[in-house]
């Protein structure tokens, strides 16, 4: 083996990866969820629809896309190797009696669980639009582009999908919790004046991304008809946030 | 006892403790009645009440690790009713007193759980691995000459502070055994960081840090997954800084030293 590939395989070196492909996922967040807000606009999609076919078609993007896929690939395996490494590392015998509750934060003994959900989430979710907008058929809308947005409204019509969504969105946010500040202090990026900024960021990071996503099949499954047009009976705080978009 | 406070009242208590012949043989629970235990006893004593009782039954004793019996020494490993060394912070098992416990309580007594850390037999474990690791890289090399004037070195005094907090480490393995992955990255990076702060620690700055993490992977301990137990239930109290000082050292040592290995 080289410097390099020890080096990577070293449980820093795995934490390593683990952190850089993390916090650049959290970025990917950051870009999918303010694309995904024009699913609010009261256009009947044109937007949103504009901005995935631009997604789906533009050079640059679809490059950066494989930037996206290892980004996850490493992430998810790394994810796979360390956690078998650290179950290894305790040995067959465990512990009778075991508080850990007592002296750490559940979120973060519970990565894996919480990245797996994540994972199978991620399964449905790409073959249910990604997939589905990128190799399938979708009938056009107005302009001609491919209606992603009407097959958005009617899959968060179906009850099971938004809770399928809702809980892989606190999933989410539990992961961010732990994993954002978590991404740091594995690049070593500890310092008793920016340590607990990164930290109260990270909750607010956290809870910000995990509520934005979640509520837009929330907002489609209880506030819109089959259109996606907010009903006049809503609740007048939903209309008063609905009319800024 | 001398000086004893003559109101605390004696304890009975369960006890349920890890018992195992050897290495290569499965352990069990075993449990264990224990009558008139002082307050004012350390847990350590409380086990030299049952073992004289089990000597006495004509049985075999239980075998635990300690040595100084007033927290330097870091022998006393003793995983207590879900934590390392019990239930009081910043306190190793000799320091821990029986009036943190009450009359009836049931207390399970287990040995640090890592594969790096093998029980030699009930209580006790080979805490071995830690040498192998210091032995790697944990020391700077002094050569032999003249004693060099004490002042001779400039030390800032905000640097000398945190290697000393470092080094105050005493190798106990609470870490470990408190730790989900069973990592001793709390343990390797009190001392990466202590003499990587210091000027002597600098000639062997990153062979001490690569060859000490090697030998952290090859004795089979776990990543760090920034949880934070170690640091909580750390009888001196090294912080998770020291942690992120190390991955920050292992970085730079990889990407600049001209170890090609
Ligand atoms: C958008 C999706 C995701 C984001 C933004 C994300 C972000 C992060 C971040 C920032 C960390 C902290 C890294 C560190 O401690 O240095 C982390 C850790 C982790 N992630 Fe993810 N993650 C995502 C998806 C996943 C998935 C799909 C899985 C799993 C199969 C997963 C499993 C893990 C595990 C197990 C850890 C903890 C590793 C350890 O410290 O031992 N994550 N994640
Ligand atoms: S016996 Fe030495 S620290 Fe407890």
């Amino acid at each position: 083996m080289s410097w390099i590939t020890k080096t990577l395989t070293s449980t820093i070196g795995r934490k390593i990866i683990m952190s850089v492909t993390g916090l650049f996922l959290c970025t990917f967040l950051v870009v999918h969820l303010v694309g995904n807000l024009q699913l609010f606009k009261h256009d009947h999609g044109a937007a949103f629809n504009i901005y995935s076919h631009f997604m789906g078609t533009n050079p640059i993007i679809r490059t950066i896309e494989w930037g996206l896929v290892l980004g996850f690939g490493f992430h998810i395996y790394e994810a796979f190797a360390l956690t078998s490494r650290n179950k290894s590392a305790r040995g067959a015998q465990g512990y009778v009696s075991n508080h850990a509750e007592q002296n750490s934060e559940w979120t973060s003994r519970n990565m894996g669980i919480l990245g797996t959900i994540i994972l199978i989430f991620l399964l449905i979710h790409l073959y249910n639009f990604f997939w589905r907008a990128r190799f399938g058929s979708l009938d056009p809308d107005i302009n001609n582009n491919d209606d992603l947005y009407s097959l958005v409204v009617s899959s968060f019509k179906q009850w099971w999908y938004v809770v399928l969504y809702v809980a892989a969105q606190i999933s989410l946010g539990y992961h961010l919790w732990h994993g954002f500040r978590s991404g740091f202090q594995t690049l070593g990026l500890n310092h008793r004046k920016y340590t607990p900024i990164i930290k109260y960021a990270g909750y607010v990071f956290a809870v910000v991304v995990s509520a934005a996503f979640a509520s837009m099949p929330l907002y489609f499954f209880l506030f819109t008809n089959e259109k996606g047009e907010l009903a006049a009976n809503a609740p007048t705080l939903i209309h008063a946030v609905a009319s800024a978009f | 006892m001398a000086g004893s406070n003559p109101n605390a009242k004696p304890m009975n208590l369960t006890l349920n403790v890890w018992r195992q012949p050897n290495r290569h043989t499965q352990g069990k629970i075993v449990e264990y009645k224990v009558k008139d235990i002082s307050p004012e006893m350390s847990f350590l004593e409380m086990l030299d009440v049952l073992n004289e009782d089990l000597l006495r039954a004509g049985q075999d004793p239980v075998a635990f690790d300690h040595d100084c019996r007033e927290g330097i020494c870091g022998s006393c490993d003793l995983f207590i009713n879900g934590r390392s060394h019990g239930p009081e912070k910043g306190t190793t098992t000799c320091q821990l007193h029986m009036r943190k416990f009450s009359d009836g309580d049931t207390i399970t007594i287990e040995p640090w759980r890592a594969t790096a850390f093998p029980v030699n037999k009930d209580l006790s474990v080979d805490r071995s691995a830690f040498d192998r690791i210091i032995q790697a890289g944990g020391y700077i090399s002094v050569n032999t000459g003249g004693v060099p004037d004490g002042n001779e070195i400039p030390v800032p005094k905000d640097l000398a502070d945190r290697a000393f907090e470092a080094a105050t480490c005493i190798a106990c393995g609470a870490c470990v055994a408190a730790c989900k992955n069973a990592s001793a990255m709390l343990f390797v990076s009190a001392k990466v960081s202590q003499l990587s702060l210091l000027p002597q620690g600098q000639p062997e700055r990153k062979t001490r840090v690569e060859n000490m993490v090697a030998q952290m992977d090859k004795e089979g301990f776990g990543a760090c997954s920034n949880i934070g137990s170690c640091a909580a239930e750390c009888p001196v109290g090294i912080s998770l800084e020291n942690i992120a000082i190390l991955n920050r050292e292992f970085l730079t040592a990889k990407a600049t030293s001209n170890n090609l290995a």
